[in-house]
Protein backbone atom coordinates (compact mmCIF):
# COMPACT_ATOMS: atom_id res chain seq x y z
CA UNK A 1 0.00 0.00 0.00
CA UNK A 2 3.10 2.18 0.91
CA UNK A 3 4.37 1.58 -2.16
CA UNK A 4 1.73 2.64 -4.43
CA UNK A 5 1.36 5.53 -2.69
CA UNK A 6 4.68 6.80 -3.19
CA UNK A 7 4.80 5.71 -6.27
CA UNK A 8 1.41 7.81 -7.24
CA UNK A 9 3.55 10.85 -5.33
CA UNK A 10 6.59 10.33 -7.71
CA UNK A 11 4.41 9.55 -10.75
CA UNK A 12 2.64 13.08 -9.97
CA UNK A 13 6.09 14.88 -10.29
CA UNK A 14 6.67 13.48 -13.56
CA UNK A 15 2.73 14.80 -14.71
CA UNK A 16 3.52 18.18 -13.31
CA UNK A 17 6.43 18.40 -15.43
CA UNK A 18 4.88 16.73 -18.23
CA UNK A 19 1.53 19.60 -17.86
CA UNK A 20 3.61 22.61 -17.31
CA UNK A 21 6.11 21.60 -20.63
CA UNK A 22 3.21 20.81 -22.66
CA UNK A 23 1.76 23.90 -21.77
CA UNK A 24 4.34 26.77 -22.27
CA UNK A 25 6.19 24.77 -25.23
CA UNK A 26 3.81 24.43 -27.56
CA UNK A 27 3.62 28.45 -27.92
CA UNK A 28 7.03 28.95 -27.42
CA UNK A 29 7.91 26.46 -30.50
CA UNK A 30 5.72 28.87 -32.62
CA UNK A 31 7.80 31.75 -31.40
CA UNK A 32 11.06 29.75 -32.43
CA UNK A 33 9.30 28.96 -35.80
CA UNK A 34 8.61 32.59 -36.84
CA UNK A 35 12.35 33.19 -35.94
CA UNK A 36 13.29 30.04 -38.33
CA UNK A 37 11.48 31.62 -41.26
CA UNK A 38 11.88 35.22 -40.81
CA UNK A 39 13.50 36.96 -44.16
CA UNK A 40 15.53 38.34 -41.49
CA UNK A 41 18.66 36.71 -42.00
CA UNK A 42 20.41 37.38 -39.08
CA UNK A 43 17.61 36.28 -37.07
CA UNK A 44 17.01 33.07 -39.14
CA UNK A 45 20.36 31.89 -39.00
CA UNK A 46 20.50 32.85 -34.99
CA UNK A 47 17.59 30.75 -34.37
CA UNK A 48 18.26 27.90 -36.40
CA UNK A 49 21.73 27.27 -34.47
CA UNK A 50 19.90 27.38 -31.43
CA UNK A 51 17.75 24.86 -32.70
CA UNK A 52 20.60 22.72 -33.87
CA UNK A 53 22.41 22.90 -30.50
CA UNK A 54 18.99 21.84 -28.78
CA UNK A 55 18.36 19.27 -30.97
CA UNK A 56 21.93 18.10 -31.26
CA UNK A 57 23.11 17.74 -27.48
CA UNK A 58 21.43 15.19 -24.84
CA UNK A 59 18.33 16.82 -23.35
CA UNK A 60 20.36 14.65 -20.04
CA UNK A 61 23.48 17.34 -20.84
CA UNK A 62 21.19 20.42 -21.26
CA UNK A 63 19.29 19.14 -17.64
CA UNK A 64 22.83 19.80 -15.92
CA UNK A 65 23.90 22.99 -17.82
CA UNK A 66 20.85 24.83 -16.83
CA UNK A 67 21.47 23.45 -13.24
CA UNK A 68 24.59 24.63 -12.59
CA UNK A 69 25.43 27.56 -15.50
CA UNK A 70 23.60 30.33 -13.78
CA UNK A 71 25.98 29.68 -10.67
CA UNK A 72 28.79 29.40 -12.43
CA UNK A 73 28.94 31.88 -14.92
CA UNK A 74 26.70 34.64 -13.57
CA UNK A 75 26.67 33.35 -9.50
CA UNK A 76 23.21 33.11 -9.28
CA UNK A 77 23.01 29.31 -8.49
CA UNK A 78 19.24 27.93 -9.59
CA UNK A 79 18.51 26.59 -6.16
CA UNK A 80 15.26 25.18 -7.62
CA UNK A 81 15.40 21.38 -9.12
CA UNK A 82 12.55 21.36 -10.04
CA UNK A 83 12.46 25.03 -11.91
CA UNK A 84 15.56 24.15 -13.56
CA UNK A 85 13.78 20.65 -14.97
CA UNK A 86 11.12 22.70 -16.51
CA UNK A 87 13.12 25.57 -18.19
CA UNK A 88 15.26 22.82 -19.65
CA UNK A 89 12.17 20.31 -20.97
CA UNK A 90 10.68 23.52 -22.35
CA UNK A 91 13.23 24.71 -23.82
CA UNK A 92 14.19 21.19 -25.54
CA UNK A 93 10.97 20.44 -26.72
CA UNK A 94 10.00 24.43 -28.24
CA UNK A 95 13.11 23.19 -30.45
CA UNK A 96 11.44 20.28 -31.59
CA UNK A 97 8.00 20.78 -31.59
CA UNK A 98 9.43 24.91 -33.74
CA UNK A 99 10.90 21.91 -36.47
CA UNK A 100 7.51 20.21 -36.41
CA UNK A 101 5.58 23.35 -36.86
CA UNK A 102 8.13 24.45 -39.77
CA UNK A 103 7.42 21.45 -41.58
CA UNK A 104 3.90 21.85 -41.22
CA UNK A 105 3.43 25.69 -42.15
CA UNK A 106 5.93 25.12 -45.63
CA UNK A 107 3.24 21.98 -46.67
CA UNK A 108 0.42 23.94 -47.13
CA UNK A 109 0.65 25.47 -51.04
CA UNK A 110 1.24 28.63 -52.24
CA UNK A 111 -2.80 29.17 -53.04
CA UNK A 112 -3.84 29.22 -49.74
CA UNK A 113 -1.93 32.18 -49.22
CA UNK A 114 -2.71 33.75 -52.47
CA UNK A 115 -6.36 33.03 -52.27
CA UNK A 116 -6.26 35.25 -49.24
CA UNK A 117 -4.49 37.70 -50.17
CA UNK A 118 -6.32 38.53 -52.97
CA UNK A 119 -9.42 38.62 -51.18
CA UNK A 120 -7.99 41.29 -49.00
CA UNK A 121 -7.04 39.05 -46.28
CA UNK A 122 -3.86 40.94 -44.07
CA UNK A 123 -1.26 38.07 -43.35
CA UNK A 124 -2.45 37.82 -39.46
CA UNK A 125 -5.48 36.85 -41.04
CA UNK A 126 -4.60 34.55 -43.66
CA UNK A 127 -1.99 32.79 -41.07
CA UNK A 128 -4.87 32.32 -38.29
CA UNK A 129 -7.96 31.47 -40.59
CA UNK A 130 -6.77 30.21 -43.12
CA UNK A 131 -3.54 28.40 -42.83
CA UNK A 132 -3.56 27.26 -38.86
CA UNK A 133 -5.82 24.86 -38.65
CA UNK A 134 -4.64 23.02 -41.71
CA UNK A 135 -1.20 22.93 -39.96
CA UNK A 136 -2.73 21.35 -37.05
CA UNK A 137 -4.34 18.73 -38.82
CA UNK A 138 -1.02 18.09 -40.72
CA UNK A 139 0.95 17.86 -37.62
CA UNK A 140 -1.35 16.41 -35.17
CA UNK A 141 0.55 12.55 -35.81
CA UNK A 142 4.25 14.04 -35.36
CA UNK A 143 2.97 15.92 -32.30
CA UNK A 144 1.31 13.07 -30.81
CA UNK A 145 5.09 11.31 -30.94
CA UNK A 146 6.47 14.05 -29.25
CA UNK A 147 3.69 14.32 -26.74
CA UNK A 148 4.18 10.68 -25.96
CA UNK A 149 8.02 10.65 -25.64
CA UNK A 150 7.89 13.46 -23.56
CA UNK A 151 5.74 11.38 -20.77
CA UNK A 152 9.02 9.35 -20.72
CA UNK A 153 11.70 11.94 -20.95
CA UNK A 154 10.26 13.55 -17.74
CA UNK A 155 11.82 10.37 -15.93
CA UNK A 156 15.38 11.79 -16.94
CA UNK A 157 14.75 14.21 -14.42
CA UNK A 158 16.03 12.00 -11.59
CA UNK A 159 19.64 12.85 -12.75
CA UNK A 160 19.36 16.43 -11.09
CA UNK A 161 17.42 14.85 -8.47
CA UNK A 162 13.90 15.49 -9.14
CA UNK A 163 11.99 12.55 -7.11
CA UNK A 164 10.22 11.69 -10.13
CA UNK A 165 8.68 7.75 -10.07
CA UNK A 166 11.80 6.08 -11.14
CA UNK A 167 14.19 7.84 -9.09
CA UNK A 168 11.31 6.95 -5.93
CA UNK A 169 10.74 3.50 -7.33
CA UNK A 170 14.80 2.52 -7.07
CA UNK A 171 14.82 3.53 -3.02
CA UNK A 172 13.10 0.52 -2.91
CA UNK A 173 15.47 -1.72 -4.56
CA UNK A 174 18.13 -0.92 -1.51
CA UNK A 175 15.60 -2.09 0.25
CA UNK A 176 15.47 -5.39 -1.80
CA UNK A 177 12.58 -5.03 -3.58
CA UNK A 178 12.69 -4.89 -7.14
CA UNK A 179 9.01 -5.03 -8.20
CA UNK A 180 8.30 -1.44 -7.29
CA UNK A 181 10.94 -0.01 -10.08
CA UNK A 182 9.62 -2.88 -12.73
CA UNK A 183 5.93 -1.40 -12.20
CA UNK A 184 6.98 2.07 -13.02
CA UNK A 185 6.26 1.35 -16.60
CA UNK A 186 2.65 0.29 -15.71
CA UNK A 187 2.18 4.19 -14.76
CA UNK A 188 3.50 5.39 -17.83
CA UNK A 189 2.09 2.79 -20.29
CA UNK A 190 -1.59 3.71 -18.70
CA UNK A 191 -1.47 7.33 -18.95
CA UNK A 192 0.27 6.82 -22.76
CA UNK A 193 -2.80 4.68 -23.52
CA UNK A 194 -5.20 7.75 -22.55
CA UNK A 195 -3.22 9.85 -24.49
CA UNK A 196 -3.01 7.89 -27.30
CA UNK A 197 -7.28 7.88 -27.19
CA UNK A 198 -6.84 11.36 -26.97
CA UNK A 199 -4.90 12.29 -29.71
CA UNK A 200 -7.10 9.79 -31.63
CA UNK A 201 -10.29 11.47 -30.77
CA UNK A 202 -7.96 14.96 -31.20
CA UNK A 203 -7.64 13.59 -35.08
CA UNK A 204 -10.99 12.63 -35.50
CA UNK A 205 -12.62 16.18 -34.50
CA UNK A 206 -10.81 17.11 -37.66
CA UNK A 207 -11.80 14.61 -39.88
CA UNK A 208 -14.67 16.62 -41.32
CA UNK A 209 -12.24 18.06 -43.64
CA UNK A 210 -9.54 17.50 -46.02
CA UNK A 211 -5.90 18.99 -46.62
CA UNK B 1 -12.83 56.07 -70.25
CA UNK B 2 -12.00 52.52 -69.64
CA UNK B 3 -12.63 51.05 -66.48
CA UNK B 4 -8.63 49.36 -66.69
CA UNK B 5 -5.64 50.26 -68.75
CA UNK B 6 -2.51 48.92 -68.68
CA UNK B 7 0.26 50.42 -70.05
CA UNK B 8 4.41 49.61 -70.98
CA UNK B 9 4.24 46.57 -68.07
CA UNK B 10 7.68 45.25 -67.80
CA UNK B 11 8.24 42.22 -65.31
CA UNK B 12 11.48 40.16 -65.06
CA UNK B 13 12.15 36.80 -62.89
CA UNK B 14 16.26 37.23 -62.54
CA UNK B 15 17.54 37.76 -66.05
CA UNK B 16 14.36 36.29 -67.73
CA UNK B 17 11.81 39.07 -69.12
CA UNK B 18 8.66 37.57 -68.53
CA UNK B 19 6.51 40.68 -69.75
CA UNK B 20 7.83 43.14 -72.38
CA UNK B 21 5.61 46.31 -73.02
CA UNK B 22 2.57 45.05 -72.66
CA UNK B 23 -0.48 47.37 -73.30
CA UNK B 24 -4.02 46.87 -73.76
CA UNK B 25 -6.92 48.30 -71.98
CA UNK B 26 -10.77 47.29 -70.85
CA UNK B 27 -14.14 49.05 -70.68
CA UNK B 28 -16.57 48.57 -67.90
CA UNK B 29 -18.80 45.95 -68.77
CA UNK B 30 -16.47 44.37 -71.54
CA UNK B 31 -14.10 40.86 -71.48
CA UNK B 32 -11.31 40.09 -72.67
CA UNK B 33 -9.41 37.00 -73.24
CA UNK B 34 -5.76 36.26 -73.29
CA UNK B 35 -4.64 33.60 -74.81
CA UNK B 36 -0.74 32.06 -75.87
CA UNK B 37 1.52 28.80 -75.30
CA UNK B 38 2.35 28.07 -71.95
CA UNK B 39 5.47 30.29 -71.08
CA UNK B 40 4.30 33.17 -72.89
CA UNK B 41 3.66 35.41 -69.93
CA UNK B 42 -0.29 35.64 -69.36
CA UNK B 43 -0.29 33.84 -66.04
CA UNK B 44 2.32 36.67 -64.65
CA UNK B 45 0.13 39.32 -66.70
CA UNK B 46 -2.81 38.47 -64.18
CA UNK B 47 -0.74 37.70 -61.41
CA UNK B 48 0.57 41.42 -61.86
CA UNK B 49 -2.78 42.70 -62.12
CA UNK B 50 -3.25 41.21 -58.48
CA UNK B 51 -0.17 42.33 -57.03
CA UNK B 52 0.65 38.93 -56.52
CA UNK B 53 3.73 39.96 -58.33
CA UNK B 54 5.64 43.42 -58.13
CA UNK B 55 6.11 44.74 -62.06
CA UNK B 56 9.09 46.70 -63.03
CA UNK B 57 7.89 49.42 -64.93
CA UNK B 58 4.77 50.34 -66.71
CA UNK B 59 1.25 51.60 -65.37
CA UNK B 60 -2.01 50.15 -64.27
CA UNK B 61 -5.03 52.43 -63.64
CA UNK B 62 -8.17 51.32 -62.78
CA UNK B 63 -11.23 53.92 -63.46
CA UNK B 64 -8.63 56.39 -64.06
CA UNK B 65 -6.32 55.81 -60.34
CA UNK B 66 -3.06 55.08 -60.92
CA UNK B 67 -2.13 51.83 -59.05
CA UNK B 68 0.59 50.99 -60.29
CA UNK B 69 3.18 53.32 -61.52
CA UNK B 70 6.75 51.57 -61.98
CA UNK B 71 8.27 55.27 -61.94
CA UNK B 72 7.49 56.39 -58.62
CA UNK B 73 7.83 52.80 -56.99
CA UNK B 74 6.68 54.64 -53.52
CA UNK B 75 6.91 51.68 -50.41
CA UNK B 76 2.98 51.00 -50.08
CA UNK B 77 1.44 50.03 -46.86
CA UNK B 78 -0.36 46.96 -46.54
CA UNK B 79 -3.07 48.05 -46.03
CA UNK B 80 -2.68 50.40 -49.09
CA UNK B 81 -2.03 47.45 -51.12
CA UNK B 82 -4.69 45.22 -49.75
CA UNK B 83 -7.29 48.46 -50.45
CA UNK B 84 -5.56 47.99 -54.23
CA UNK B 85 -5.48 43.99 -54.74
CA UNK B 86 -9.55 44.77 -54.01
CA UNK B 87 -10.35 46.37 -57.34
CA UNK B 88 -9.64 43.07 -58.54
CA UNK B 89 -10.88 39.35 -58.77
CA UNK B 90 -9.05 36.50 -59.12
CA UNK B 91 -10.10 32.70 -59.64
CA UNK B 92 -7.29 30.42 -59.93
CA UNK B 93 -6.39 27.36 -62.09
CA UNK B 94 -6.57 24.87 -58.91
CA UNK B 95 -9.32 26.92 -56.87
CA UNK B 96 -7.09 27.34 -53.77
CA UNK B 97 -10.84 26.58 -51.86
CA UNK B 98 -10.14 26.84 -48.10
CA UNK B 99 -10.52 23.06 -46.64
CA UNK B 100 -11.94 23.68 -43.52
CA UNK B 101 -14.42 26.09 -44.68
CA UNK B 102 -17.93 24.76 -46.29
CA UNK B 103 -18.65 26.46 -49.90
CA UNK B 104 -20.86 28.83 -47.61
CA UNK B 105 -18.26 29.92 -45.53
CA UNK B 106 -15.87 30.11 -48.49
CA UNK B 107 -17.87 32.58 -49.83
CA UNK B 108 -18.44 34.63 -46.89
CA UNK B 109 -15.07 34.63 -44.63
CA UNK B 110 -13.14 37.21 -46.44
CA UNK B 111 -16.66 39.79 -46.54
CA UNK B 112 -17.05 39.32 -43.20
CA UNK B 113 -13.60 39.97 -42.01
CA UNK B 114 -13.20 43.26 -44.30
CA UNK B 115 -16.57 44.18 -42.65
CA UNK B 116 -14.87 44.19 -39.17
CA UNK B 117 -13.03 46.93 -40.21
CA UNK B 118 -15.81 49.20 -41.08
CA UNK B 119 -16.35 51.91 -38.68
CA UNK B 120 -20.20 51.25 -38.06
CA UNK B 121 -19.42 47.09 -37.96
CA UNK B 122 -20.14 47.01 -33.71
CA UNK B 123 -23.34 49.17 -34.43
CA UNK B 124 -24.80 47.37 -37.62
CA UNK B 125 -23.54 44.11 -36.76
CA UNK B 126 -26.01 42.02 -37.42
CA UNK B 127 -27.64 44.21 -40.47
CA UNK B 128 -23.79 43.85 -41.73
CA UNK B 129 -23.38 40.21 -41.41
CA UNK B 130 -26.97 39.47 -42.58
CA UNK B 131 -26.78 41.16 -45.91
CA UNK B 132 -23.35 39.45 -46.63
CA UNK B 133 -25.00 36.23 -45.78
CA UNK B 134 -27.63 36.87 -47.98
CA UNK B 135 -25.52 37.77 -50.49
CA UNK B 136 -23.17 34.73 -50.12
CA UNK B 137 -26.49 32.11 -50.73
CA UNK B 138 -27.72 34.39 -53.58
CA UNK B 139 -24.29 34.06 -55.58
CA UNK B 140 -24.19 29.97 -54.50
CA UNK B 141 -27.10 29.91 -56.27
CA UNK B 142 -26.66 31.84 -59.14
CA UNK B 143 -23.58 29.70 -59.77
CA UNK B 144 -26.41 26.74 -58.95
CA UNK B 145 -24.75 25.63 -55.99
CA UNK B 146 -27.44 26.26 -53.49
CA UNK B 147 -27.93 22.88 -52.63
CA UNK B 148 -24.47 22.21 -52.01
CA UNK B 149 -23.77 25.29 -49.64
CA UNK B 150 -22.63 23.63 -46.55
CA UNK B 151 -20.50 21.20 -48.10
CA UNK B 152 -16.85 20.85 -47.48
CA UNK B 153 -14.46 21.13 -50.84
CA UNK B 154 -13.19 18.15 -50.86
CA UNK B 155 -17.17 16.55 -51.00
CA UNK B 156 -17.27 18.33 -54.65
CA UNK B 157 -16.26 17.60 -57.79
CA UNK B 158 -13.86 19.66 -59.73
CA UNK B 159 -16.24 21.84 -61.85
CA UNK B 160 -18.40 22.18 -58.44
CA UNK B 161 -15.09 23.46 -56.31
CA UNK B 162 -14.32 25.98 -59.00
CA UNK B 163 -17.83 27.62 -59.31
CA UNK B 164 -17.83 27.70 -55.63
CA UNK B 165 -14.34 29.93 -56.05
CA UNK B 166 -16.16 31.88 -58.93
CA UNK B 167 -19.02 32.95 -56.35
CA UNK B 168 -15.83 33.56 -53.73
CA UNK B 169 -14.29 35.93 -56.17
CA UNK B 170 -17.92 37.60 -57.10
CA UNK B 171 -18.45 38.09 -53.00
CA UNK B 172 -16.17 40.86 -53.15
CA UNK B 173 -17.92 42.81 -55.93
CA UNK B 174 -14.41 43.40 -57.93
CA UNK B 175 -14.18 45.63 -60.69
CA UNK B 176 -12.37 43.39 -62.63
CA UNK B 177 -12.61 39.75 -62.29
CA UNK B 178 -9.49 37.63 -63.75
CA UNK B 179 -10.08 34.15 -64.74
CA UNK B 180 -6.58 32.17 -64.92
CA UNK B 181 -7.24 28.72 -66.76
CA UNK B 182 -10.53 28.40 -65.21
CA UNK B 183 -11.19 24.73 -66.50
CA UNK B 184 -7.24 23.67 -66.98
CA UNK B 185 -7.55 21.18 -64.02
CA UNK B 186 -10.48 19.81 -64.91
CA UNK B 187 -11.70 16.46 -66.75
CA UNK B 188 -13.25 17.69 -70.54
CA UNK B 189 -16.97 16.83 -68.96
CA UNK B 190 -16.54 19.03 -66.32
CA UNK B 191 -15.23 22.00 -67.92
CA UNK B 192 -18.93 23.00 -69.76
CA UNK B 193 -20.53 24.18 -66.41
CA UNK B 194 -17.75 26.39 -64.93
CA UNK B 195 -17.44 27.62 -69.08
CA UNK B 196 -21.28 28.00 -68.94
CA UNK B 197 -21.37 29.86 -65.50
CA UNK B 198 -19.07 32.20 -66.64
CA UNK B 199 -20.60 32.77 -70.30
CA UNK B 200 -23.75 34.09 -68.04
CA UNK B 201 -21.57 36.49 -66.43
CA UNK B 202 -20.29 37.92 -69.53
CA UNK B 203 -24.19 38.23 -70.44
CA UNK B 204 -24.68 40.19 -67.43
CA UNK B 205 -21.60 42.46 -68.27
CA UNK B 206 -18.91 41.48 -65.73
CA UNK B 207 -16.15 43.04 -66.80
CA UNK B 208 -13.57 40.07 -66.92
CA UNK B 209 -10.03 39.06 -68.14
CA UNK B 210 -10.15 35.54 -68.73
CA UNK B 211 -6.59 33.42 -69.49
CA UNK B 212 -7.90 30.78 -71.58
CA UNK B 213 -6.85 27.36 -74.01
CA UNK B 214 -10.48 27.18 -74.76
CA UNK B 215 -10.28 28.74 -78.28
CA UNK B 216 -13.96 28.48 -78.80
CA UNK B 217 -15.35 29.81 -75.74
CA UNK B 218 -13.03 33.38 -75.91
CA UNK B 219 -14.48 33.85 -79.39
CA UNK B 220 -17.94 33.51 -77.91
CA UNK B 221 -17.94 34.84 -74.89
CA UNK B 222 -14.75 37.42 -75.07
CA UNK B 223 -15.27 41.25 -76.83
CA UNK B 224 -11.10 41.42 -77.46
CA UNK B 225 -8.83 39.18 -77.15
CA UNK B 226 -5.23 39.53 -76.54
CA UNK B 227 -2.39 36.58 -78.20
CA UNK B 228 0.70 36.77 -76.06
CA UNK B 229 3.89 34.85 -76.94
CA UNK B 230 7.47 35.21 -75.11
CA UNK B 231 6.30 38.15 -73.04
CA UNK B 232 4.70 40.36 -75.97
CA UNK B 233 1.44 41.30 -77.15
CA UNK B 234 1.78 39.73 -80.74
CA UNK B 235 -2.15 40.25 -81.76
CA UNK B 236 -4.98 42.33 -79.97
CA UNK B 237 -8.26 43.05 -80.98
CA UNK B 238 -11.98 42.11 -81.79
CA UNK B 239 -12.34 38.16 -80.46
CA UNK B 240 -13.95 37.28 -84.04
CA UNK B 241 -10.59 39.27 -86.15
CA UNK B 242 -7.93 37.96 -84.06
CA UNK B 243 -9.21 33.67 -83.84
CA UNK B 244 -10.60 33.84 -87.44
CA UNK B 245 -8.53 36.15 -88.85
CA UNK B 246 -5.57 36.19 -87.40
CA UNK B 247 -2.78 39.00 -88.96
CA UNK B 248 0.43 37.80 -87.46
CA UNK B 249 2.16 34.83 -88.35
CA UNK B 250 2.73 33.55 -85.15
CA UNK B 251 -0.54 33.75 -83.96
CA UNK B 252 -1.77 31.41 -87.18
CA UNK B 253 0.88 28.76 -86.10
CA UNK B 254 -0.90 28.86 -82.54
CA UNK B 255 -4.30 28.70 -83.51
CA UNK B 256 -3.90 25.99 -85.86
CA UNK B 257 -3.15 23.72 -82.70
CA UNK B 258 -6.72 24.28 -82.13
CA UNK B 259 -8.01 24.62 -85.50
CA UNK B 260 -8.87 20.62 -85.43
CA UNK B 261 -10.85 20.59 -81.80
Amino acid sequence: MDVVKVLFEGFGENLRIFALTLVMAIPLGLVITFGSMTRFKPLRWLTRTFVWIIRGTPLMLQLFVVLYAPGLVFGVPMRNRFTATLVAFVINYAAYLSEIYRGGIESIPRGQYEAGAVLGMTRSQIFFRVVLLQVVKRITPAMGNEVITLVKDTSLSRVIGVAEIIMVAERFTKQGLIVPLFSTGLYFLLFNGLLTLLLGWIEKRMDYFKV
Amino acid sequence: MPILEVSNLGKSFGATEVLKDISFSLEKGGSLAIIGSSGSGKTTLLRCLNFLETPDSGRISVNGEVIFDGDRKDAVSSAELRRKRLHFGLVFQSFNLFPQYTAFQNVTLAGELLAKERPDFKANKKQILDEIRQNGQKLLDSVGLAAKADNYPHQLSGGQQQRVAIARALALNPDILCFDEPTSALDPELTGEVLSVIRSLASRNTTMIIVTHEMQFARQVADNVLFMDHGVVVEYGAAADVIDNPQHERTRQFLENYSNT
